[in-house]
């Protein structure tokens, strides 16, 4: 049974880049549309603004760069085959970004029709991801709770993925569907049943590996998602049962272990072994500090109602989910795995091993850290943009610059990788 | 005790040498990281041999695969010898960007390997081995003085 187990099955590299290489434009984006729009969009989440501005990370940065990340990470990390890996990715990838474009054009000018039109596109790509990507992680061999996690947030995209098309075609043909309920149930398996588990299985492996910290203990890798399951469909109750006095009994733990996670990333972190810190353990950070002023503030507006009135509250959350956790998380990862993946394909290459550059020379360490304090400072003028509206242009302003100087050290790399690729073709 | 307890406690102990080399050599210490970076050398070396000398002949021995997982690993064995040996050099000539370098490869490098035998190889080395003496013949190489 172990032999089937797939060893050496790094996909091509071209499959994870052509997601990571537009990933960050689409932040680009969004600062942008901020920028524009000004002070209108925060006033609250169902400006047209804020609907698009949402998806734009949620598919056009997370998700792009999620997909693209999987392709690589289910053979290394846990074993599975991916089915034709490449012919995958040249369809999802293009068709996700077209679908992503129709989708944020049909919020931000209210278009319902580009809502619908969106749909299929989004079914095309997205079911055939998730069928071809749960197929490699049941079929694997492997076993652990980085692949059960993987398994449950397959699952949660698949969720969110169908409870956005119905809201979109609800809204373009005026369904009869509790719109406001269902969004909420959508958003929480976008954020927490597929980024977040997907982020928690992903932590479980690359936190000690890359930091040498001592591997999360078992009782939380055991239970922090099936409980994380569990609450998720509680909150999805909603739908059928009114929660409206039992809300605070499903927000409240969620919000719990939520910073359960964080807290313990960020301890594990402070005892590691390992005593260097790069972008990449940096980005961590922030990630885990932003989740758990996440769950504070969150805990605070469902204790103290009337903070939790004002519509900007959700914004805030939002915002702190979205730039803080998430884009953190994300643009951390792409830094340790793209550098490392120009020196895994060099060598394969076939020359001298000892002609292929190390990970430093493919990113300038300045250029990484110098990206994070601009993103650290990106989200902390958006997150005061909030209460303070005067800042949100140029909140905007500083996540597009954020964002286009992480896009510009990703296609630096690829640049680099394909020089020295073509040095060592000549040499040999 | 299983077969390949002592590799498995083995690699904690090298990670452990890996973070002392690399932190001494990045803060320019380099009396420190020449010292540590002997010793995770000597450390890697041994657990390499022991692998290639004993665990992986009586692996392929014992189950006729000659040309499937252990021969992943020896590659990548070879890999990692690279990188020390690019390591060494960067020691030598005390430039702590080239070092930091082949060190940050050589990180994943050896925690992707180490997980690929911890959690797949180790365990159907265990199965095929569990009634041979090459346990007892690893604990005694890898005697940690
Ligand atoms: C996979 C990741 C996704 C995440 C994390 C996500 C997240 C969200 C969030 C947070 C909201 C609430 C926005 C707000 O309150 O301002 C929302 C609403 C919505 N999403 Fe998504 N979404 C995802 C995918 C999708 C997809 C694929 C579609 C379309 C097929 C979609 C369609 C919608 C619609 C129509 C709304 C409601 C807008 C309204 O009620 O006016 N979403 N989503």
């Amino acid at each position: 049974m172990h032999a089937s187990l797939s060893f050496d099955q790094a996909p091509p590299i071209s499959v994870p880049y052509r997601f990571f290489l537009v990933a960050p434009w689409f932040g680009v984006m969004a600062g942008i549309l901020l920028a524009w729009s000004g002070s209108d969009a925060f006033v609250s989440r169902w400006t047209p603004e804020a609907l698009a501005l949402t998806h734009l990370i949620a598919l056009g940065f997370m998700l792009q760069a999620m997909c693209g990340a999987l392709f690589q990470f289910i053979p290394v990390a846990v074993g599975g085959n991916v089915w034709r890996p490449k012919l995958v990715a040249n369809t999802v990838q293009p068709l996700l970004l077209l679908a992503t474009l129709l989708l944020v054009a049909g919020f931000l000018f209210s278009r319902p029709g580009l809502l619908s039109a969106a749909v299929p596109f989004f079914l095309l790509a997205l079911g055939g991801f998730v069928m071809v990507v749960a197929l490699a992680l049941w079929r694997t061999p492997a076993t652990g709770m980085t692949l059960w996690a993987m398994r449950m947030a397959i699952g949660g995209l698949a969720v969110t993925v169908l409870l956005g098309s119905l809201l979109a075609e609800a809204l373009a043909y005026g369904l009869a569907v509790p719109i406001v309920e269902l969004t909420n149930v959508h958003l929480v398996w976008g954020l927490g049943g597929w980024a977040l588990m997907l982020l928690a299985g992903v932590s479980y492996h690359v936190v000690p590996m890359f930091q040498l910290t001592k591997p999360y203990p078992l009782w939380f890798t055991r239970w922090f998602g099936p409980l994380l399951l569990l609450l998720l469909l509680a909150w999805s109750l909603r739908l059928f049962l009114d929660l409206s006095r039992w809300s605070m009994l499903v927000t409240l733990p969620l919000l719990a272990i939520l910073s359960v996670y964080a807290g313990l990333t960020l301890w594990l972190q402070y005892t590691r072994r390992r005593k260097i810190h790069d972008a990449t353990s940096l980005y961590f950070r922030v990630a885990m500090v932003s989740m758990l002023i996440l769950a504070i503030s969150g805990a605070a507006f469902v204790l103290w109602p009337a903070l939790g009135a004002d519509p900007r509250s959700v914004v805030w959350l939002g915002i702190l989910a979205f730039a803080g956790v998430f884009v953190s998380a994300i643009s951390g990862m792409m830094y340790k795995i793209v550098p490392f993946l120009n020196w895994l394909h060099l060598q394969r290459l076939g020359g001298p091993i000892s002609a292929v550059p190390n990970m430093k020379k493919m990113i300038p360490a300045e250029a990484m850290t110098g990206q994070l304090r601009l993103h650290v400072l990106a989200v902390v003028l958006l997150l005061a943009a909030v209460w303070q509206p005067g800042l949100t242009r140029l909140a905007g302003l500083t996540l597009a610059a954020s964002c286009a100087w992480l896009g510009w050290n990703l296609v630096g790399s690829v640049r680099r990788y394909q020089g020295f690729r073509d040095q060592i073709r000549a040499a040999a | 005790m299983s077969v390949t307890a002592p590799l498995f406690q083995h690699h904690k102990h090298c990670d452990e040498l890996f973070a002392q080399a690399e932190d001494a050599c990045a803060g320019g210490d380099w009396a420190t990281g020449e010292k540590a970076f002997a010793l995770l050398l000597d450390q890697l070396e041994t657990h390499f041999t022991s692998e290639e000398e004993l665990l992986f002949p009586a692996f392929e021995t014992a189950t006729g695969m000659t040309s499937g997982p252990t021969e992943v690993m020896r590659g990548e064995h070879r890999q990692m010898r690279d990188l020390l040996g690019q390591m060494k050099d960067a020691l030598a000539s005390k430039d702590s960007d080239a070092f930091g370098g082949a060190a940050d490869t050589l990180l994943i490098l050896m925690q992707q390997h180490n997980m690929k035998e911890e959690n797949i190889l180790y365990p159907m080395c265990d199965n095929a081995l569990g009634s041979s003496d090459v346990g007892a013949s690893l604990v005694e190489r890898l005697k940690v003085s």
